[in-house]
């Protein structure tokens, strides 16, 4: 069973509750979405790695010889 | 300038973890929230986000974008219409033993009438090279006064230790 911890600021009461089956079925949709956005950043990471691998072969130097350059 | 820095509300997670805290009833007497929080996941990964929501409204109100670094390289990231702003970090399982992420949201003027801006500083622990540090600029285009704040994992839950601190900050 998952909880969710609730916070009253008003009375300083904290409660630890299960999920309501709509809130487990929002969790999905979240981890879902979670999914999807994570598989694009990791592409993107992917791709611009990739472009500065290809860009140092065609200086042909490495990535320490590129970060000396920027001293 | 903010002058004054009240303590609301904190909690800190239990055995059992969490899948998020929420933080209600926040009364309107202040100027700005700020939410100080220190979250491990039980995703596993090195870094994991944390799904912000005000008053519970997901929908498509929310905007953002990140700068971001991972400990080798530099980018930024963006989103809009999305039902939550979730480029905040949690330290996940796949990193050091007992680390914890480290963040601060800030909530200028939640209690007004427009649009609500968030800024949010993370960084995850990991004794290794890749992490994750972000800086995150958000809108919810919800005018509502904010009197809850959420704090979600998208896919695990927070663990054991975890904590979150809610502040009122009034200027002078």
């Amino acid at each position: 069973m998952t909880n969710k911890i609730v916070v009253d600021c008003l009375t300083g009461e904290v409660q630890e509750i299960a999920l309501t089956e709509a809130e487990i079925a929002e969790r999905e949709v979240m981890a879902a979405e979670y999914a999807e956005q994570k598989a694009a950043e990791d592409a993107e990471k992917a791709e611009q790695a990739k472009a500065k691998k290809a860009l140092l072969t065609k200086l042909g130097i490495t990535a320490e010889e590129a970060q000396l350059l920027l001293l | 300038m903010a002058t004054t820095y009240t303590l609301i509300s904190s909690v800190t997670v239990g055995s059992g973890g969490a899948a998020n805290i929420d933080f209600t009833g926040i009364p309107s007497t202040y100027t700005d929230l700020l939410v100080k929080y220190s979250i491990r996941d039980s995703n596993n990964s090195i870094s994991q986000n944390i799904n912000l929501t005000f008053n519970n409204a997901g929908g498509t109100a929310y905007s953002e974008r990140l700068l971001y670094g991972s400990g080798s390289a530099a980018q930024s990231f963006s989103s809009s219409s999305a039902a939550n702003i979730n480029f905040q970090y949690a330290t996940g399982v796949a990193a050091t033993a007992s680390t914890f992420s480290n963040g601060e949201i800030y909530i200028p003027n939640y209690a007004g009438s427009t649009a609500k801006s968030v800024s949010v500083d993370s960084v995850v622990e990991n004794n290794a090279s890749g992490t994750a540090m972000g800086l995150n600029a958000g809108l919810s285009s919800n005018t509502a006064a904010i009197t809850s704040v959420k704090l979600a994992s998208p896919s695990g839950t927070f663990q054991q230790y975890s904590t979150a601190y809610l502040y009122g900050i009034s200027n002078a």
